[in-house]
């Protein structure tokens, strides 16, 4: 997602209010961007509190700064420059945390990012887009420009089936429609699964949503979604971020508040690190039964 | 204000009163910037601004009340002329640093100050804004350092020993001058005089609670408020300055 990412900010970069930072990261991936926005492309060294800081100062100055390190980096070493400078002031600092959830693999728990959103969403007039597919990078960036407030961007790895052409982005997607359970998947997990469901007869096949946007807007869950639980009866909620703060809590909150609830609830989401050893992307997900083999069988337990 | 209030910190506004007063009367013109780091000196700058006619008296009669604008640290959306929350020691000279940076950008004039205490240079985020704002020639930034010796809970120097401060920042690249920060004549020649190639910072030797004997280089005054008895003392004292 890193690539189309840099791709669409280079269509941006010669705007009279576009700036973009770094910690010192993007080697073989942001030097296209450094070339068009010359003197607007900062190198801010590792040193992401004065980073965050310096896009707030900017931002105060009427600049639209974009900031953009591995994950954890930003949101959990620059929390608190994020929470004062950026949040309570409301101001257009586009976050960007490249390897949301385990996709730093076997680098290890220090660059994984499984609890992003749930910190960050506590804070004020944040909002938090994670693309799905890499399609879906251009409409992010477009919809939190448009904005114009706090936000944070979780990018991933691209994992869309061949032939799957991608629907417009939207915070509530329905990519596969079946007569097995409502599952909801935050990121690019998505793909996977959809590769893994879509070969499913129909009755067994699940109707798949896909949510990008949070928090989420209690006005906003689409009448169509609530409708395939209701006849489902089964509401899955699939996110690689851990339980708390995660989406799947937010949606059983919604859900309670508006009075909609699905008859039976899964929620599948970040274990941590249940044996303490570390892997690739692919080995944190089976340790936490994320993975496209794991939601098949859940779904064929689904009555 | 801080009596009427039963509020503390004064002991810090004392040491900082003299450079924000003559920082805003004699030195800032219309398109420089005024940036708070130590936040807890919110009254010292409350009190500056009164003074320059941009808060009412009756503004400053709400400082530490219930639905003020005017809090113990300055709040988000508070008065115009504090764009930034702050409190939380190390976040006002990387904001300094990102308005410069924002006003070279867009190729407007003016300058940044940007007032620290010395005990808040515990704080790492502050070395590496200092790092950048070096690395970056970012001339625009003032860093004007009220140096009172004391923070929360002892010395400075016994807390985490800088040794000299005004060295540390010569080292990172910065045009350093050193002045008595109750001179203000000092203070006000040092900031008028601009700085060669590089970003300037004014290291003021102050007196934390300067200007009210008992209070005066006591640890005590950095969080205490006054009792009845203290404060007219004090007000006494004012009066005869």
């Amino acid at each position: 997602m890193r690539t189309i990412l840099t791709r669409t900010l280079v269509s941006y970069a010669r705007e009279s209010d576009f700036v973009f930072l770094t910690g010192d990261l993007g080697f073989m991936a942001l030097e296209p961007l450094r070339e068009v926005a010359k003197e607007r492309f900062i190198n801010a060294g590792i040193a992401e509190q004065n980073m965050v800081s310096v896009a707030a100062g900017l931002a105060t100055a009427g600049l639209r700064p974009w900031v953009y390190s591995i994950a954890p980096f930003l949101y959990a070493r620059a929390f608190e420059q994020i929470r004062n400078d950026v949040c309570l002031h409301n101001l257009p600092v586009f976050l960007v945390g490249n390897g949301g959830g385990y996709a730093y693999g076997v680098m290890g728990p220090t660059h994984h990012a499984i609890e992003d959103y749930g910190a960050l969403l506590g804070l004020p007039n944040l909002t938090v887009q994670i693309p799905a597919f890499a399609a879906d990078v251009p409409q992010a960036v477009l919809r939190l420009m448009a904005a114009a407030r706090p936000a944070y961007l979780r990018l991933g790895r691209d994992e869309k089936p061949e032939n799957f052409v991608v629907p417009p982005y939207a915070p509530w997607r329905r990519i596969l429609s079946g007569q097995g359970a409502t599952v909801v998947v935050v990121g690019p997990l998505a793909g996977g699964i959809l590769a893994a469901a879509q070969v499913l007869p129909e009755s067994q096949r699940p109707t798949l949503w896909v949510l990008s946007e949070l928090p989420i807007v209690n006005a906003e869950i689409p009448a169509t979604f609530i409708a395939d639980f209701q006849q489902s009866g089964h509401l899955i909620v699939v996110e690689e971020h851990v339980v708390q703060g995660g989406a799947g809590a937010a949606l059983a909150h919604a859900l309670l508040c508006t009075q909609t609830t699905p008859r039976r609830f899964t929620h599948r989401f970040a274990r941590g690190y249940p044996s303490g050893r570390t892997g690739s992307q692919v080995f944190h997900r089976e340790e936490c039964g994320l993975d496209p083999a794991s939601i098949l069988r859940l779904l064929s337990n689904t009555p | 204000m801080h009596f009427e209030s039963g509020v503390g910190h004064i002991g810090g506004n004392l040491s900082a009163l003299d450079l924000l007063l003559t920082l805003h009367h004699r030195v800032m013109a219309g398109d420089d910037q005024f940036i708070l780091s130590k936040g807890h000196a919110a009254g010292a700058l409350y009190v500056t601004l009164w003074s320059l006619g941009l808060l009412a008296e009756e503004q400053l009669a709400t400082f530490h009340k219930d639905g003020t604008k005017l809090g113990g640290h300055p709040v988000p959306h508070g008065i115009p002329e504090i764009p930034f929350a702050v409190g939380s020691l190390g976040h006002g000279l990387g904001l300094a640093a990102g308005l410069a940076l924002g006003k070279n950008l867009r190729g407007q004039p003016g300058r940044v100050f940007c007032l620290l205490s010395d005990g808040e240079w515990n704080e790492g985020s502050n070395w590496e804004s200092l790092m950048f704002i070096a690395h970056h020639r970012l001339r625009e930034v003032v860093l004007l350092v009220d140096l009172n010796g004391l923070q929360g809970f002892g010395a400075t120097a016994e807390v985490a020993n800088l040794g000299s401060l005004a060295n540390k920042l010569k080292e990172f690249g910065l045009e350093v001058r050193e002045v008595d920060g109750h001179n203000t004549d000092a203070i006000e020649q040092a900031l008028k005089t601009p700085p060669t190639d590089r970003p300037m910072a004014l290291v003021a030797r102050t007196i934390k609670g300067h200007g009210v004997s008992f209070m005066e280089n006591k640890l005590e005054w950095h969080y205490l408020p006054m009792t009845a008895e203290q404060y007219q003392m004090a007000v006494e004292e004012a009066n005869r300055l």
